[in-house]
């Protein structure tokens, strides 16, 4: 089994490496204008060359550092906005339509409200991708602590625990699975707004970076930052996996 | 639970009227905020003129179009992933590679390739439409009942037939799920392009009410993206629970 998943994986890479070698003889043969599509060859070598002579990696760091402390503060305060509003029946029937009501709504639409308010600075950026990232890990933590199973609140209370225990020690645990899965969601938003922001605030990172270039047709550049971008969006996937099995893991032992 | 629906309009109603009194005490012409009554006025103005209609309609009109588009690209990848095991192993790592990248870093490319106007923006959201469509709809492809697929091959159907009077017809509460999941996507990110680059619909409208410093029209329009994404939201969660009934709650929940 193991090495028959192993044989897939490989085949798959192989598959993955003749697309990229299709990408490069479409480009090689001009099939499609090389302004609009670079070989895999420039794209790669402008990437090297951005990180190694250029201050590509300047930028990088400034996108990835936007979206984390964004990210972070939109999972605290969501956390425990949820945690009261989740345990809290009289608050979730004031304030659950209105949450409902506002979740569809698309959080890039506050960007030109927060740049009224705070002006183009970098705390209207993090302001926008706190507010937009909020919403799954509100959502998901008080859809989380409503499920918590009701028996373990009466547990909660014939054993005479402060409310403050009975979140830290039943529900959170309880809810952690719902409340990571908004986390996840979280922080793709907190990457797409990240970079939404810096196109329009023009703050310096990926997504200004990838605009300017697009706008003066440095196709190889362009396809360098979205090659970045989609590592990003891996790496971070995988970084909240790993963090979801590690917090997650009595959940399987448990089964 | 009938009885308290007035409680999720308590909140709201008070948030309206203390800022409503908040702005007419402190009685400054603002450049950044407006009072809900001069929001509501905004809003019946820009609706009565037919400017806001319009914007509503273009970026309908292209969240409509990718949707359609992406979403039909991700059901039929989703059922061939789904129904030919070994295409899904290979393709595995091409998938994931591509699936990662933000939405929006694919607008600069867009932006090159298309220009500005309907065919970009329809591209970017087809883009971010085809995964989640792809992803449920190969899912559904993996929970339908084999017993059905071996009633097709007792009835000797043939490949379009099978797909055509089982297949389909099994998956399709799921795949009702995909689009309504993929149609809130299409308009936030429609509204995001409209935002950060294309002189177009909704977003577009919002950005020019900023930058002209109607801060009562720009409010007006975030009321209104509100309005619009709540409203898609609720038609098509009704339509899902009169089409499938049943079928649609059970699969939502077991998903």
């Amino acid at each position: 089994m193991k090495w028959s998943r192993l044989l897939s994986l490989l085949a798959s890479f192989l598959v993955t490496a003749l697309f990229v070698l299709a990408w490069k003889l479409v480009a090689d043969y001009k099939l499609v204008s090389p302004v609009f599509l670079p070989g895999p060859d420039r794209a790669w070598t402008s990437l090297v060359r951005g990180f190694t002579t250029g201050d590509l990696g300047v930028k990088f760091l400034a996108t990835v550092e936007r979206m984390f402390w964004g990210w972070l503060i939109a999972s605290l305060i969501g956390v425990a906005l949820g945690a009261a509003i989740g345990t809290s029946p009289k608050l979730r029937a004031y304030l659950a339509p209105m949450l409902e009501f506002l979740r569809p709504l698309p959080a890039s639409a506050t960007i030109p409200v927060a740049i009224a308010v705070l002006g183009l600075s970098d705390g209207m950026v993090l302001a926008v991708i706190a507010f937009g990232a909020l919403w799954p890990v509100l959502l998901a933590t008080i859809h989380g602590f409503a499920a918590v199973e009701p028996r373990l609140y009466e547990v909660g209370r014939a054993l005479r625990l402060s409310r403050a225990t009975v979140i830290a020690k039943i529900a959170l645990p309880s809810a952690s699975p719902d409340i990571l899965a908004g986390m996840r969601l979280g922080l793709t938003v907190a990457l797409i707004l990240s970079v939404v922001c810096e196109m329009i605030a023009g703050r310096d990172g990926l997504g200004n970076w990838i605009l300017l270039a697009a706008r003066s047709f440095r196709a190889p550049d362009l396809y360098a930052g979205v090659i970045l971008l989609g590592l990003l969006g891996y790496f971070t996937a995988i970084a909240i996996g790993l963090l979801e099995a590690r917090l997650l893991v009595w959940r399987s032992r448990a089964r | 639970m009938k009885r308290s629906w007035w409680k999720g309009l308590v909140v709201p109603a008070a948030l309206i009227v203390a800022a409503e009194i908040a702005m007419r005490l402190s009685n400054t012409t603002s450049m950044s905020l407006a009072a809900p009554s001069d929001i509501l006025a905004a809003l019946l103005r820009a609706l009565f003129d037919g400017s806001m209609l319009v914007a509503t309609r273009d970026t309908l009109a292209s969240a409509g179009a990718g949707l359609l588009l992406g979403g039909l690209l991700g059901l039929l990848l989703g059922m061939i992933f789904g129904l030919i095991p070994i295409v899904n192993r290979l393709m595995e790592v091409t998938v994931e590679a591509i699936r990662p990248i933000p939405s929006v870093a694919v607008l600069p490319i867009a932006m090159l390739v298309f220009g500005f106007g309907y065919s970009m923006e329809i591209a970017i959201v087809a883009f971010s439409c085809l995964w989640p469509v792809m992803i449920l709809t190969r899912a559904a492809m993996a929970g339908i009942e084999p017993r059905l697929i071996e009633v097709a091959r007792a009835l000797r159907l043939s490949t379009t037939q099978r797909i055509a009077k089982i297949v389909l017809p099994a998956a399709l509460p799921r795949i009702m799920v995909a689009v309504r999941l993929a149609a809130a996507i299409a308009l936030v990110v429609a509204v995001t392009v409209e935002i950060a680059a294309n002189p177009l619909g909704l977003g577009y409208g919002i950005l020019v009410a900023q930058q002209g410093l109607q801060p009562d029209l720009m409010l007006a329009y975030l009321v209104w993206i509100g309005v619009v994404g709540w409203s898609l939201n609720a038609t098509l969660a009704f339509a899902e629970k009169r089409l499938f009934g049943r079928a649609a709650q059970v699969e939502a929940a077991g998903a």
